[in-house]
């Protein structure tokens, strides 16, 4: 490797710009600047020094904060275009329709287009999470190479610099004293300095004064901040931190929640609730009312939470230990062990139970009601010892007849359908009678009684969500830290006053500032002051003047 | 060089590190992800199950044999036709150590011993009113036919509609 030898002997690795030990320039360049740049204190980044290996034109590649901004401005303009279309979350596709083409017959070419490309699930898709894994590894890797070299740089940096650094510094000043008089400028010195909070170290006849250093670290603080945001953004992925599931239940009913084992859930009662005709004091027209649903005061259900005693085994609900009740309101889940349940949907009025008269189609006399419960219904409804009704077949959901045999299109009762068998005194050997709503077939020929219906009851179901995040406390820290670094960087600054007395009996002064040079110049100034020293120029300012 | 070689080193090390780590967030959404899904080759989720006879069925009691596990609803056109022929399968390899166990996805008792009734079904038939074991088998749709083998790992997963001839393919292939 190429070393850089100064002019004090110092061994500084390629690429450094100013002496790590004296502060001299070592490059053209910067010998030829009035004002130096302090950026990383004149240190080499260490990507920009060896340029061999494979690896190291990788390393060097994300190194380059060019590809930094140039990632960020990627990810932005693609994020951007994820949000001409809707997602893919917030499109219901109606059964029996392909996705690509619910895109293709609303927004044309475009639309299918969008959708072949991954851009209707774009957090999803791996070219958008390539490209912030990539901005990822840039931030962490660009962090490196430039946040050691600062610290080191920092760290083990020289009282006494060389007159050429002091000079090409920002603000100089410069006067002539005798060593009876500098003596007395530097002892004045460090106590203004002191006065002003600033870290003082002295050397023979040099002087350097510091404040705020912890402020350059801001940005790299930021940025692991950042790291473990992103990587608790990526832990999501991992089975068990993140759950986020749905299930339907129904009043009096017990289910298991899904992603989370051994745990079950009952629906004691849903409860919709709504403003009165007095309540509402706008004077909305109705259909504005309906349209922005300002009626809608609570959704709620009342639920138990059970769980599975000991190592949960599936089916086994012997042993369910109630945890306790709770109502769950929108906005309000239902916390407990790490998950949270969450009120998202209901159906009301789905049919419970329903009655039914049986009746004599001559007479019109009824011999007895029956209810059947449409969840759990029986093989036979006994009304008394020569009467009863025999459930043959049921069919919760019918919706037609395929080659003779009743279909039914799903568990739920939407629209019932029985056989039954009427035993009756007049006709003890049962009549057969197929009934469903609005439709009585009588498959073996005309019957003397029929079931009429009577009556039903309905009930509601909820649709809960279910949601399990591990990963937001990693999120919260990540973004405490984020705020620190920037609050860091942005609030303070890392001041820095030289002092020193050269051999032909001049004393020097130089300051930089990384921000706020308005308040640097103000310490300074008083620096000057207090010390006897001649007031400083403001190199850059006088360079624009000319 | 010394100092080189470590550097090398430090550099390989924390981009390979990024680079998997990248790597595999791609592969797991790309594989459906971070749902706990059922694959074939994991261990079967053990259960429990009372059948319409009263007899418990444990999953975990049949390690030894091979299990066939049938997810099934009246309201499903191709699990109702596919029964007779798991019928036939299970009366074959019911003596040569595959024990069938069907499994009804939270329907009424009535509805279910009419069923097994009319189709004059032999193998235990059970009901799962929570939905606990369609959940720990991830059952979203049906039917869904689970052959684990004599040391309880999942050797396949069927999501439709099979014949008696390939029931019994299957169940030989995971007879003890």
């Amino acid at each position: 490797m190429k070393k850089i030898v100064c002019a004090c002997s110092y061994e500084n690795p390629e690429g450094t710009q100013l002496c790590a030990q004296c502060g001299r320039p070592l490059t053209k360049e910067d010998e030829e600047k009035k004002v130096v740049d302090m950026r990383y204190d004149g240190t080499a980044i260490r990507s920009k020094t060896y340029k061999t290996s494979f690896i190291d034109r990788i390393w060097n590649f994300f190194s380059s904060v060019k590809v930094g901004v140039s990632l960020i401005v990627i990810t932005l303009v693609l994020a951007a275009i994820g949000t001409f279309l809707p997602q893919i979350m917030f499109v219901s596709v109606p059964p029996g329709m392909e996705t690509i083409d619910v895109y293709e017959e609303k927004y044309g070419f475009f639309g299918k287009a969008y959708y072949v490309l991954g851009f209707s699930n774009i957090y999803a898709s791996w070219w958008f999470q390539t490209i912030v894994g990539m901005l990822a590894v840039s931030i962490i890797i660009a962090s490196l190479d430039r946040g050691i070299p600062l610290y080191k740089a920092l760290k083990h940096q020289r009282v006494r610099r060389h007159a050429s650094f002091m000079k090409r510094q920002r603000l100089v000043s410069e006067t002539v004293e005798d060593e009876k008089q500098a003596a007395e400028t530097f002892e004045l010195a460090e106590q203004t300095l002191k006065s002003m909070r600033y870290h003082v170290k002295r050397e023979q006849g040099a002087l350097l004064a510091e404040k705020g250093r912890f402020s350059r670290f801001g940005p790299y603080i930021n940025h692991v901040g950042l790291i473990i945001f992103i990587s608790g953004v990526m832990l999501r992925l991992m089975p068990g931190f993140y759950v986020d599931e749905s299930l339907w239940v129904r009043e009096g009913e017990t289910t298991a929640i899904p992603g989370v084992e051994g745990y079950y859930i009952k629906n004691n009662q849903f409860i919709l609730e709504t403003y009165d005709e007095k309540d509402l004091k706008g004077q909305d027209s109705e259909r504005v009312e309906q349209a922005i649903n300002t009626r809608a005061k609570n959704y709620q259900t009342d639920v138990t939470l059970y769980k599975e005693d000991g190592t949960p085994l599936a089916g086994d609900t012997a042993d369910l230990q109630k945890i306790g009740q709770y109502s769950i309101q929108v906005n309000k889940p239902l916390k407990y062990d790490g998950f949270a349940l969450y009120q998202t949907d209901f159906k009301q009025d789905e049919l419970k139970t329903m009655t039914f008269d049986l009746v004599n189609k001559t007479s019109k006399k009824s011999l007895g009601q029956i209810t059947i419960d449409l969840r759990n219904p029986k093989k036979e409804y006994v009304i008394n010892k020569q009467t009863k009704v025999a459930l043959q077949k049921y069919y919760p959901d019918f919706t037609e007849f395929k080659d003779g045999e009743p279909q039914t299109a799903s568990s739920i009762p939407n629209n019932p359908a029985f056989i039954f068998k009427m035993i009756t005194p007049e006709q003890p050997k049962g009549e057969t009678s197929f009934v469903a709503i609005r439709q009585t077939l009588e498959p073996f020929g005309e019957t003397t009684y029929k079931m009429k219906f009577q009556s039903v009851e309905t009930r509601d179901a909820s649709n809960l969500t279910v949601r399990k995040d591990k990963t937001l406390p990693i999120l919260l820290v990540g973004g405490i830290i984020f705020m620190i670094g920037v609050t860091m960087g942005s609030y303070w600054s890392h001041r820095r006053i030289w002092l020193q007395r050269t051999e032909d009996g001049r004393v020097l002064l130089a300051a930089h500032t990384n921000k706020n040079w308005f308040s640097m110049k103000k310490d300074v100034s008083e620096v000057c002051t207090s010390a006897h020293l001649t007031d400083y120029h403001d190199q850059l300012e006088e360079r624009e003047k000319q | 060089m010394q100092r080189k070689r470590k550097r090398l080193f430090i550099r390989s090390i924390i981009l390979a590190v990024l680079v998997a780590a990248i790597s595999y967030t791609v592969y797991v959404t790309a594989t459906g992800g971070s749902k706990k899904v059922v694959k074939e080759g994991d261990q079967a989720p053990n259960f429990v199950l009372t059948d319409l006879n009263g007899k418990k069925h444990q999953l975990s009691d049949y390690k030894g044999r091979g299990v066939l596990l049938n997810f099934w609803g009246t309201w499903c056109p191709p699990c109702k036709k596919e029964m007779p022929a798991l019928n036939e399968a299970y009366k074959a390899f019911e003596d040569k150590g595959v024990q069938v166990i069907s499994i009804n996805i939270a329907q009424s008792d009535f509805e279910v011993r009419d069923f097994v009734s009319s189709y004059g079904l032999d193998f235990p038939m059970t009901i799962d009113q929570t939905k606990s074991v369609m959940r720990a088998y991830n059952v979203d749709q049906l039917p869904a036919t689970f052959l684990i083998d004599s040391k309880g790992k999942i050797k396949r997963i069927l999501t439709y509609g099979i014949t008696e001839k390939e029931f019994k393919q299957y169940m030989e292939s995971i007879q003890p």
